[in-house]
């Protein structure tokens, strides 16, 4: 039985489902494709879902559903097919090997883990797309990242809510 | 945790691999599955980046995620519908008087147009040109732009469903603003004039100087290049398309000269222009296509030239033999 839960809150989780790990994922995506101002600006929701998943769940997401997921996300943004799946895929192992370390920490110091993790895997990106022959950007994409990072205190409250069980206190049990 | 730390003591783990026992199957080992998975991704970028090969299984994950894709736009659609609702009676009678003398202006130009096009008719008859042939054009909207920050690229409502096809020059009412790139079944990409990888041949409208002009980029401008330093450019210049690639009709405004960098030391002038239409705003775009056919591009080289013809020669003989 491994600590699930960061020493902020050591609860018990209830096991996840698969239904809540497919649903927030597809949610994720669903906010990617929002009809976002400045796509530099905007943080990359299915990386940060996928991060968390990789790093609460390293057994039932891994580096497949990160290639499956980058490969949606490279045909649904018109991008170079593959761009998204080595990113993702490489995000999901870099998160996985991280798994242990990550839930010591307080949300905070999660947070500055998945900011590395997240500009990580942006980086991958500009390279692929830099190396096809594009231009770059400017340092603006990794704002993106960093704000994705930021998300990741409510990202933790709103994707386990699902897990938490009913307190419920029993003052004659004996632990 | 403290069982956990004990086995990795007793037993070499690797890498990631924490928590499971060795004793259970568990698949390929992670850096296995990293290195399988990194490699499909890299052949999927080459086989895109240089051969294109992928367009088929790329329009089907996009068709897979369109439901998807339609979802998150309806927010945006559904306040401007509202928004439209709620526009006050006054601003609806201005905007009808606007768009009526408008109308009138524009019906006054459509009756000379067609009147200069008989004649332009005539007038080729007699030379012995090629006739133009009318335009097609679908009217669409634009979706939402493309989420990348590395190319400038917008989606527009209407797919091959609706007749767009790839290649299909792409207009607003002031002028060109790109080509579509991808057309899906419900939707299609177009790539506008500032991407830095779109090109569109264009013509001086003043004395007829032909030249390409290419994307600039973030800036939004475009940029003639190879314009030699004493070109007979001036500022304020209008462009227009040349139409001798065959894919955009001659005569579409396309950008005016706004700025020109003469250095002695480069054999090229630098010539900044500004687009006519409003490429990086506006909603409403038409897509053209070309209804007469495409005369077959010259081969590029020699010996492929002279393979093609004898390929369609052999059944042809065969056919004579047989006859």
């Amino acid at each position: 039985m491994q600590l699930s839960d960061s020493p902020a809150s050591q609860r018990i989780l209830l096991p996840v489902r698969a239904s809540t790990i497919i649903g927030s994922l597809a949610l994720a995506l669903l906010a990617n494709f929002l009809p976002w101002k400045n796509v530099a600006l905007a943080p990359d929701f299915v990386a940060l879902v996928l991060v968390f998943w990789c790093v609460r769940q390293p057994r039932l997401v891994g580096l497949g559903a990160g290639w499956l997921l980058g490969l949606l996300a490279d045909a649904g943004n018109g991008v170079l097919m593959g761009q998204h799946a080595l990113a993702y895929s490489l995000l999901a192992f870099a998160s996985i090997s991280l798994s242990v370390r990550v839930l010591w920490f307080p949300l905070w110091g999660q947070a500055l883990h998945v900011a590395a993790l997240l500009v990580f895997a942006q980086g991958v990106a500009a390279l692929v797309r830099l190396a096809a022959g594009a231009d770059f950007p400017g340092w603006a994409i990794v704002v993106g990242p960093l704000l994705g990072a930021a998300l990741w205190p409510l990202a933790t409250l709103l994707l386990l809510m699902p897990q938490r069980r009913p307190v419920a206190v029993d003052e004659t049990r004996a632990i | 945790m403290n069982e956990g730390d004990g086995l990795s003591t007793l037993v070499p783990v690797t890498g990631m691999d924490h928590t499971p026992p060795p004793f259970f199957n568990r698949g390929p080992a992670p850096l296995v599955r990293l290195a399988f998975f990194a490699s499909l991704s890299l052949a999927l970028l080459v086989l895109d980046a240089r051969f294109r090969y992928t367009e088929g299984l790329r329009s089907v994950l996009a068709l897979a995620v369109y439901p998807l894709q339609s979802l998150a736009t309806m927010p945006a659609a559904l306040g401007e519908r509202v928004a439209d609702y709620f526009a006050s009676q006054a601003q609806l009678r201005e905007d009808n008087a606007e768009l009526r003398s408008k109308l009138l202006s524009a019906a006054q130009a459509a009756q000379r147009f067609e009147a200069a096009q008989a004649e332009n008719g005539q007038l080729r008859r007699l030379i012995g040109a090629a006739e133009r042939l009318p335009l097609r054009s679908t009217p669409a909207e634009i979706l939402y732009n493309g989420r990348d920050p590395y190319s400038r690229k917008v989606v527009i409502d209407k797919g091959s469903q609706s007749g767009v096809r790839a290649g299909a020059p792409v207009v607003d009412e002031a002028g060109v603003i790109g080509q579509v790139t991808r057309a899906h079944a419900l939707a299609s990409e177009v790539t506008l004039l500032s991407d830095k990888d779109q090109a569109i041949p264009v013509q001086v409208v003043r004395n007829g100087l032909r030249a390409v002009a290419f994307g600039a980029g973030a800036s939004g401008m475009l940029e003639l290049r190879f314009m030699a330093a004493n070109a007979e450019i001036q500022n304020g210049d209008r462009l227009v398309t040349s139409g001798i690639d065959g894919t955009y009709p001659p005569g579409l405004p396309v950008a005016t000269v706004a700025r020109i960098e003469r250095d002695a030391a480069y054999a090229f002038a630098r010539i900044v222009c500004q687009p006519a239409a409003g490429v990086e705003n506006g909603r409403y775009v038409l897509v053209l296509e070309n209804a007469a056919r495409q005369p077959p591009l010259p081969g590029e080289a020699g010996p492929e030239r002279e393979k093609r013809p004898a390929k369609v020669r052999k059944p042809r003989r065969k056919d004579n033999d047989a006859t």
